[in-house]
């Protein structure tokens, strides 16, 4: 809900839209002052802060994976997926996507099945996830593992993480009861190639030589 | 994504507090960020709301309550939910997928940003996005547009589903401000696009939703939504209809319709209510009011598809309906 989006004197789209009041320099201003995802202070809302730096305070956030905390100061921007990735090398979780619609990024967080990427990691202070890499109980798959293999249910395999996470989330709720309810429950995993920006840059490139 | 700051709300006050002074409320993000992430949505400040108290859900009074924190997949999971109101979790489920629907909270699903490409399109005119600068739905690939409540500055229909479902069933929200608490219809949150399309919905600043409450009507446990798409799931409807019915022998005592995926907002249909009123549950009642449904529609150059579709979707609905009445 941004402010000109509220009920209140409405600029109508004849002549100049309504432009916001209050600059992009002292917003950055306004947020200055605060150092992390805490509660906030009371009166710290609001306060002009003139003599702050320009930038957006890092957050930080205790984050459990696969069993293991991690302390972390994060970019408010950071996804849950980048974190999992780049922060922490885990790279078995995919990035598809990246707006939510294909569910390569799915992991468990506090037993539920969710979108990483879509989920901003500084978020989920003391939160509990769960990702491919923690599946397999030392050397030995997981049975969802073992009958994608031993249903050959995977071709590339870059969906493969995000489809195994869903498929734990879909039985664990209840909604692997026959083939039809597990289509319907697995919609949010889309299985395609995950080449189309290369075959794009890779037509666009021969086509500039030819 | 651009730069903001992040802070969490300890408390409702907190949460208005910050809300008044211009930080824009996440919840569970899903539209959001990922407007963000496209430069459609540019927040400097975010509040993230999801530690207040706010997520349960309880009956009081007949009513169902909803916090506006609860999560589409608890709400429709729920068995209160499920014996007093099933259509809320029969929309909900035919809405989103169940990664999305775990993530999204009640009150987020109803503010949730419209689906039109140009919206979300930054090299396209969109009066929505920028105010003042066109629509490109116009003249463009319109067939997912609206057909009523359109004006000529923006046609995009309202994407929710569960939205569909409260307002037929004349649910109410309660909301916080600054200057207090105050409960409304659901149906008037939703504004018509007029020549301000970028104005939404008619929370004033500040304004958090708290909770939604549904009345219990004699229709209620037999109330159904019908959703029409081009896949069977994870898809935003075509047409969808809520439809409730009260029946006393095969006379139709009370009845609730409403319509998503043709307009601009939840599209509640009293004139069809009205006619039903009184007649007899048949396909020819159905039949005959369902046509009431489309005077006044302005279809598009590719969507009078929607003219057809959504008086046969009101008759299935009803028959549904009816089934189970």
């Amino acid at each position: 809900m941004t402010a000109s989006e509220h009920e209140g004197p409405v600029e109508p789209l004849r002549g100049r839209c309504s432009a916001n009041a209050i600059s992009r320099r002292q917003i950055l201003q306004l947020a200055g002052g605060a150092a992390t995802v805490v509660a906030l202070p009371s009166g710290a809302i609001g306060a002009v802060e003139t003599n702050a730096e320009e930038t957006f305070p890092m957050t930080s956030a205790q984050l459990t994976v696969n069993g293991q905390v991690h302390q972390l100061e994060l970019d408010p921007r950071q996804s849950l997926l980048d974190a999992l990735r780049e922060r922490l090398g885990l790279t078995g979780t995919k990035k598809g996507c990246n707006q939510g619609a294909c569910g390569a990024c799915t992991v468990l967080v506090n037993g539920k099945r969710v979108l990483s990427c879509l989920t901003l990691a500084a978020m989920h202070d003391g939160a509990s996830i769960e990702t491919i890499e923690g599946v397999a109980a030392g050397g030995d798959l997981h049975p969802l593992q073992a009958a994608f293999i031993a249903h050959d249910g995977l071709q590339c395999g870059f969906c493969t993480p995000g489809q195994i996470m869903s498929g734990l989330g879909c039985i664990a709720e209840g909604h692997a009861g026959s083939p039809e309810e597990i289509q319907f429950w697995m919609s949010g995993n889309i299985c395609r190639c995950g080449a189309y920006p290369g075959i794009v840059a890779a037509i666009a490139d021969a086509a500039g030589r030819t | 994504m651009l730069p903001f700051a992040l802070q969490k709300a300890g408390s409702v006050e907190e949460a208005v507090t910050a809300g008044a002074a211009g930080w824009r409320y996440i919840a569970g993000g899903t539209t959001l960020v990922d407007l963000m992430r496209e430069e459609v949505e540019r927040p400097d400040r975010l509040i993230d709301i999801n530690a207040l108290p706010m997520n349960d859900i309880r009956v009081e009074g007949g009513d169902l309550v909803i916090g506006a924190l609860a999560r589409m997949a608890d709400v429709a999971a729920h068995p209160e939910v499920r014996r007093l109101q099933p259509i809320i979790a029969e929309s909900l489920i035919e809405g989103a997928s169940p990664q999305l629907r775990n993530m999204a909270s009640m009150g987020g699903n109803l503010l949730q940003r419209v689906r039109c490409p140009y919206f979300r399109m930054l090299d396209a005119a969109c009066n929505k996005r920028t105010p003042g600068s066109g629509c490109s739905a116009l003249d463009g690939l319109n067939a997912g547009h609206a057909i009523f409540g359109t004006s000529e500055y923006c046609v995009a229909t309202h994407p929710s589903d569960v939205a569909v479902a409260l307002v037929a069933l004349d649910a109410t929200m309660r909301v916080r401000g600054p200057e207090g608490e105050r409960s409304f219809p659901i149906e008037q949150l939703f504004r018509l696009p007029g020549d301000t399309p970028h104005l939404e919905h008619t929370l004033r600043p500040g304004e958090l939703i708290l909770e939604l409450r549904i009345p219990n009507g004699a229709y209620s446990r037999r109330a159904r939504y019908l959703k029409v798409r081009d896949r069977a799931s994870y898809e935003f409807a075509l047409v969808s209809v809520a439809a409730a019915l009260s029946i006393e022998g095969d006379v139709i005592r009370e009845a609730r319709l409403a319509a998503g995926g043709v307009a601009t907002r939840p599209w509640r249909l009293r004139d069809c209510e009205a006619a039903l009123i009184g007649r007899q549950a048949t396909r020819q009642t159905f039949e005959e009011t369902a046509r009431l449904a489309t005077q006044g529609a302005r279809p598009l150059q590719h969507n009078h598809y929607k003219v057809e579709l959504l008086p046969r979707t009101i008759v299935r609905a009803l028959e549904m309906a009816g089934e189970v009445a």
